[in-house]
């Protein structure tokens, strides 16, 4: 692991500082500690009581907190947004090309370019949808795409989230938060606006409905309930679209069309924003015992007579082994070099790559290819010896179940600590909306910030908190 | 609207409602035990937990029959489904549920309510108790009035719908459990523990100085039953709780087009009241008169229920 890139200071030694962010690196040794203390804890008391809180699995005590708050934002310039930008739509495009093809003629197997097994024999790969095609070939309609960096231009994908991306919510409000307790920032930048993300995605779920819909169609969002960790994001995503919140119950199926039981009689569902796993879409198709599901959903979708928001089948893109083989398939179906690069990533199903693994595991990050949420992971430099020896055991005993990487270096953004500003890990997760022929982004996204000292895990369920990321209109200053 | 949504506001207004009511009785109860120049004593818990149907749950903890343990069971008890504790918590279960019906406002208000209870195992003594119970009516007051400014589309329609038909339950139940106490057979009117147990219904109904106003004479039995029961002025009398459910049934029926059974109960008992009078309710025996308000109400709750398809 290398010396870390902070990215409004620069490395330890002076390299690297930027001068564009030398108002904010001002703000901060000019705003006290506690005058900072004050407004953070504000937004917190605001966050709790709007209830925008998340549970956290397995714990019992503290069923509802809220994702600690930063209150030091995080800043990109416009240009490096647009190279960003480009770099996601790229990958983004590529997703989608690569499920059309996956759940089709499957042209890149036929090629070699990735083992056939991989694909077919993943559990995320799921059979009952092949031949199957969404509204003008869209799967991912929304991607949040994890993005870590090492130095001023080093930025790598860390993971694709391709199935029901989570944590928009806190960019919307983490940005309310900061323009009423900070607004002076806003005198100083002139940070491109994120309010416009719920219209984008309505925006979105329309321009895909079925055919033949007319042109209001009847979009909704499927919760599997309010006991569910982002509950508060789906609500705050239906209300603010204005259409309804339902839950399983609340739709039937009947003559391949899906409707939802309302006061008046049952309304007639176009377009299904889903939060839930496909594995609790349909009961008939996918898991039998799931009481989340809503009966004939499935066949509904391949009647053409609703759209699935995301597409059932996606999680075949966000695999991590299938990761390892993005830049072969942005390279296969955009005939370009990829802009944004992976991290290098060892499968260690493959045996070379496992015995390097083995003999390395206290310098690398392993991961379960289906995990998520910073659970089933193991980062080497800040492990135990007993736990480095359970991954061991645990690699040896199945090695298709995992990945590993080099621990980065990850960049850090000053940070508000108890003993002032310090410097703190972060990563970051823009939301990449996918319309029929054109990809969209909003200038922004959620940075996630690991709150204990030289820890590089950000998730909010591993103790990780959240700051705004400004988008600069601009590469600086207010001009 | 979805149905579900509609029987989440509907019970949202319910559990709000329920739970000012036994706060409110809770601090009646206990200005009655406590000052009053002959403290009533267990008689006045017992039928405080009578009104609210908790007794038999009571005497099956095994506690004894102290302030103290029944104050815990009213306020802060997790087990017992009456509690203003338990009430709160399904209140902002159902709230939770349908978020994006409310405002923030009545959402943050509800969740405020809810944390002053949330994690709470022992109300403290009786100036403590006191304290959480104001406070408790101070949120739920906050509420209404976030309710109040709300859109006045359905969704605000039904919660003050559950309300106004939990607000109907409540008071009847503490007229029939206080009947006797308020006309005694054969034994002289106007004796001190009957002045403190009239102040305690008032009370519970925020009702004393209405009555003052309305009456301009001391505490009469049959006063105080007739303003209960028919005097439309008091929001917590039967007739004011009957006109707020049919008003909100026809603004729901008026805005969505659905009317139908509920409508048509509610009018009927609705246009009852207009007849009414308190001596005649009397001479025919006002517990039998009460027993059939509550079962009429519940058919109207079910009739609810079913035309708006809840379940």
């Amino acid at each position: 692991m290398g010396r870390p890139f902070d990215e409004i200071r620069g490395f330890s030694e002076g390299a690297g500082a930027r001068p564009e962010f030398a108002a904010l690196g001002q703000w901060l040794d000019e705003t006290p500690a506690a005058e900072l203390q004050r407004r953070q804890e504000a937004a917190e008391a605001t966050f709790r009581q709007l209830g925008i809180t998340f549970a956290v699995y397995g714990d019992e005590a503290a069923a509802e907190r809220i994702i600690p708050f930063d209150i030091v934002p995080r800043i990109f310039t416009a240009s490096e947004w647009s190279s960003l930008s480009a770099g996601l739509v790229q990958r983004v495009e590529a997703i989608n090309a690569f499920l059309t093809d996956i759940y089709g003629p499957r042209k890149i197997l036929a090629d070699g370019i990735i083992p056939e097994d991989l694909i077919l024999r993943n559990p995320q790969f799921r059979p009952e949808i092949v031949g199957s095609r969404p509204p003008h070939d869209v799967w991912s309609h929304i991607c949040g795409i994890d993005l870590v960096r090492t130095g001023p231009d080093d930025f790598w994908v860390l993971e694709d989230n391709a199935r029901t991306p989570s944590g928009v919510s806190y960019m919307l409000e983490n940005r309310e938060a900061m323009i009423r307790l900070c607004p002076e920032l806003f005198q100083m930048y002139q940070v491109e606006p994120v309010d416009s993300y719920t219209d984008l995605l309505h925006e979105t779920m329309q321009s895909v409905a079925p055919r033949g819909c007319g042109s209001d169609p009847v979009c909704v969002i499927l919760t599997p309930g309010h006991y569910n960790s982002a509950y508060y994001e789906h609500s705050f995503l239906a209300d603010t679209i204005g259409i309804e919140l339902v839950e399983a119950a609340d739709l039937e199926v009947d003559d391949d069309k899906v409707w939802m039981r309302t006061i008046t009689g049952r309304v007639q569902v176009h377009v299904i924003y889903r939060r839930i796993d496909d594995d609790f879409l349909d009961p008939l198709i996918f898991r039998p015992d799931s009481l989340l599901g809503v009966p004939g959903l499935i066949s509904a979708y391949r009647a053409g007579n609703v759209t699935i928001v995301n597409a059932p089948g996606t999680g075949i893109a966000d695999d991590k082994a299938v990761y390892s083989y993005m830049p072969e398939i942005v390279r296969y179906y955009s005939g370009g070099d990829p802009l944004l690069p992976n991290v290098e990533t060892y499968r260690c199903r493959e045996p070379e790559m496992l015995s390097y693994v083995l003999d390395n595991l206290e310098k690398l990050v392993v991961k379960l290819v289906d995990g998520s949420g910073g659970y089933g992971m193991l980062v080497g430099p800040m492990a135990s010896k007993t736990q480095i020896e359970d991954f061991r055991a645990a690699l040896k005993a199945e090695p298709h179940r995992y990945i590993a990487q080099p621990t980065l270096a990850l960049s850090t953004v000053p940070t508000l600590t108890e003993k002032g500003i310090a410097p703190r890990h972060v990563d970051f997760r823009p939301f990449v909306l996918s319309q029929p022929g054109r990809v969209k982004i909003v200038p922004g996204g959620l940075t996630r910030v690991a709150l204990k000292e030289g820890s590089l895990v950000v998730n909010s369920s591993q103790g990780g908190g959240t700051k705004d990321s400004f988008i600069l209109a601009n590469n600086g200053g207010r001009s | 609207m979805l149905s579900r949504t509609a029987s989440c506001l509907y019970w949202l207004g319910r559990y709000v409602e329920r739970a000012e009511f036994t706060a409110r009785l809770v601090e009646a109860t206990l200005r009655l035990d406590a000052l009053s120049t002959r403290p009533a004593g267990d008689a006045a818990w017992l039928s405080a937990m009578k009104v609210l149907d908790a007794d038999i749950a009571f005497a099956a903890t095994g506690q004894a029959l102290t302030p103290r343990n029944v104050t815990r069971f009213l306020t802060v008890s997790v087990g017992h489904p009456g509690s203003v504790l338990f009430c709160l918590n399904a209140a902002r279960d159902n709230a939770k549920a349908v978020r994006t019906a409310l405002s923030r406002e009545a959402w943050s208000a509800i969740n405020r309510a809810w944390l002053l209870f949330h994690g709470k195992t022992s109300p403290g003594d009786t100036e403590q108790v006191l304290n959480l119970v104001a406070q408790a009516e101070a949120e739920t007051r906050g509420f209404e009035g976030a309710i109040g400014r709300m859109l006045r589309n359905p969704s605000s329609r039904f919660i003050r719908l559950g309300a106004a038909i939990e607000r109907a339950d409540n008071t009847a139940r503490l007229l029939d459990v206080k009947y006797h106490i308020l006309l005694p057979e054969g034994e002289a009117v106007g004796g001190a523990v009957d002045r403190d147990q009239w102040t305690t219904i008032l009370q519970t109904v925020s009702a004393v100085n209405a009555y003052r106003w309305l009456y301009r004479e001391g505490l009469k039995p049959w006063l105080v039953t007739e303003l209960l029961i028919l005097r439309r002025e008091l929001p917590r009398s039967l007739a004011a709780c009957g006109e707020e459910v049919v008003q909100h049934l026809a603004g729901i029926g008026k805005e969505t087009g659905n009317q139908g059974e509920a409508d048509r109960l509610a009018r009927d008992r609705h246009a009852e009241f207009g007849s009414a009078r308190i001596e005649q309710i009397i001479a025919t025996g006002l517990h039998e008169y009460l027993e059939d308000y509550l079962e009429a109400n519940a058919a109207l709750d079910a009739a609810i229920a079913r035309q708006f398809r809840f379940y």
